[in-house]
């Protein structure tokens, strides 16, 4: 019964998230596509639960959900809403095709890679309480790549306050 | 053993005559139901009463009776309210985007809802007590961003668009001093479940330990939900009524659906982590839990009605400004004041 139930959740789960995810490609509209991209995440974030990972769940929606919203805004304000139902175009002319090709290319690999590894499989359970132990790795074992990113978004961040201020005249 | 009191009992009852009929796997699926059920009673619950309680309130602060005509002491109005939206005429704006003007209103609702999982109503009265607890709260209320979003954007309507960008605005910059002041209580409990949370506050409230963070908690909190004086989403000298603007009947119903379970979801918040869940003496838990919620609504709808709604610039201001630094002094305070009391003690 339990069995069934998460492999159920499971295909619901994966269904939404490529279903929404080939939308993002194929809608032509810049904001249909940033939701169905929100929609992704939140399959995604969706399979997170099933793997126990519920702390990285609730990162997902909270950090890349929260993006979206920006995404949106951006996408209504630097494109025309008179041609709103033509500002996010898949033509079919040759970059597409190649890009697809690549893709494509890129799809078929990694499935192949997935076949063929010879997967170990861990019989340890999964952590129960993951916030502690995720703030005390991120504090002992990880802390240079921690500072790393903090320091990057930091530049980002100086950056952007930079660019949004703009340039003294004078 | 923990003596176990109030609702917990109430759920084992149930638990013990469902058992008599059926097999226990079934018995564990139906209690989620009857849970989940229990839950959207006191969400829908909630928005009628406190609609009226609203419309009280307000009369109060401005020397008025309020409603007073339909039912002993107007109690009917909002169920007669109700009945006035049901019947009104479904209008769609002709520019509209179909599907999204539609899914807007149903989408808000969803995390409105979804937050009231991990509320410990009573002791061990909680639906999921997940060990991120208070995180999963802030990752879910954050979704409510989208739908007001998706409402402006699909109206073709410029007041309404112009409300979803301020949506957008004063949600986003808000909820990083909201999660700084929760992060106080946090570093105290050392873990976000609730029921830790809770059981932290059993001699003293947080209250008295973390008053900036309280502060900074109330003001954002109101803020994210988008009520005076911080409603500059639907500021209706502004913008008419910001993302709601096209919406009629039961779908601008639904936005104050979500606007009251909001309301009444972080008001529980603020119970959980600032004044004791349902802890306190004689009175059983879910009482004491009720009246201190009841308490947080009645300040919010306070703040509502004595104070001027802000101008955008000022509001942007006041949260990156003096919140969001005030936030951060209170989490270094908070640190500082938990190494000194585990050197004293």
């Amino acid at each position: 019964m339990n069995e069934w139930a998460y492999t159920a959740a499971f295909f619901i789960f994966a269904a939404v998230t490529v279903a929404s995810a080939v939308g993002v490609v194929t809608k032509n509209d810049l904001v249909h596509s940033s939701l169905l991209l929100a929609l992704c995440f939140v399959g995604v974030s969706g399979l997170y639960v099933l793997l126990q990972a519920d702390f990285l769940a609730a990162v997902q929606l909270l950090v890349y959900n929260g993006a979206i919203a920006i995404v949106f805004v951006l996408g209504t304000m630097l494109t025309r809403r008179s041609i709103r139902h033509g500002t996010n175009h898949s033509e079919a002319d040759a970059p597409s095709r190649l890009i697809g090709l690549i893709s494509g290319l890129f799809v078929a690999v990694t499935l192949g890679v997935i076949a063929t590894t010879p997967w170990n499989y861990s019989s340890a359970g999964a952590v129960q309480d993951t916030p502690a132990v995720l703030g005390r790795l991120i504090l002992t074992d990880y802390m240079i790549a921690m500072e790393v990113a903090a320091v990057l978004l930091l530049a980002a961040m100086i950056g952007a306050i930079v660019l949004a201020k703009g340039v003294d005249e004078e | 053993m923990q003596e176990v009191t109030g609702l917990y009992v109430i759920a084992e009852m149930l638990r013990d005559i469902l058992g008599h009929y059926l097999p226990a796997q079934y018995v564990d699926i139906s209690m989620s139901l009857i849970n989940i059920g229990v839950i959207f009673g006191i969400i829908s619950m909630t928005a009628v009463v406190l609609v009226y309680g609203e419309r009280k309130v307000s009369a109060f602060m401005q020397s008025r009776s309020g409603p007073n005509r339909v039912g002993p002491y107007g109690l009917l109005q909002t169920i007669a309210d109700m009945f006035k939206l049901m019947s009104k005429e479904d209008i769609m704006p002709a520019g509209a985007d179909k599907w999204m003007w539609i899914l807007a209103p149903m989408i808000l609702f969803i995390p409105a809802a979804a937050a009231y999982a991990v509320f410990p109503f009573d002791n061990q009265a909680v639906f999921a007590d997940l060990n991120i607890g208070i995180f999963y709260f802030i990752a879910v209320s954050s979704q409510a961003v989208l739908p007001f979003l998706m409402a402006g954007w699909a109206s073709n309507n410029k007041y309404a668009l112009i409300g979803g960008m301020r949506t957008v605005a004063q949600m986003l910059s808000y909820e990083v001093p909201m999660v700084l002041s929760i992060l106080g209580v946090v570093m105290m409990v050392g873990s976000m479940r609730m029921s830790d949370i809770v059981a932290a506050q059993q001699n003293v409230w947080f209250i008295v330990l973390q008053p900036i963070a309280f502060v900074v908690y109330v003001i954002t909190a109101t803020a994210e939900i988008n009520r005076a004086p911080f409603d500059l989403v639907e500021g209706e000298s502004e913008i008419v009524a910001g993302p709601f603007t096209e919406y009629t009947g039961m779908r601008f119903a639904l936005f104050f659906l979500a606007e009251y379970a909001n309301l009444f979801a972080v008001s529980a918040i603020a119970t959980t982590l600032f004044l004791g869940g349902w802890h306190g003496p004689w009175l059983p838990g879910w009482v004491w839990f009720f009246l201190k919620v009841a308490g947080m609504v009645f300040l919010f709808m306070w703040f509502r009605w004595t104070f001027p709604r802000l101008r955008i610039d000022q509001l942007m201001a006041l949260g990156w400004k003096v919140l969001l630094p005030l936030a951060l002094v209170n989490v270094v305070i908070t640190g500082v004041g938990m190494y000194i009391y585990q050197l004293l003690s």
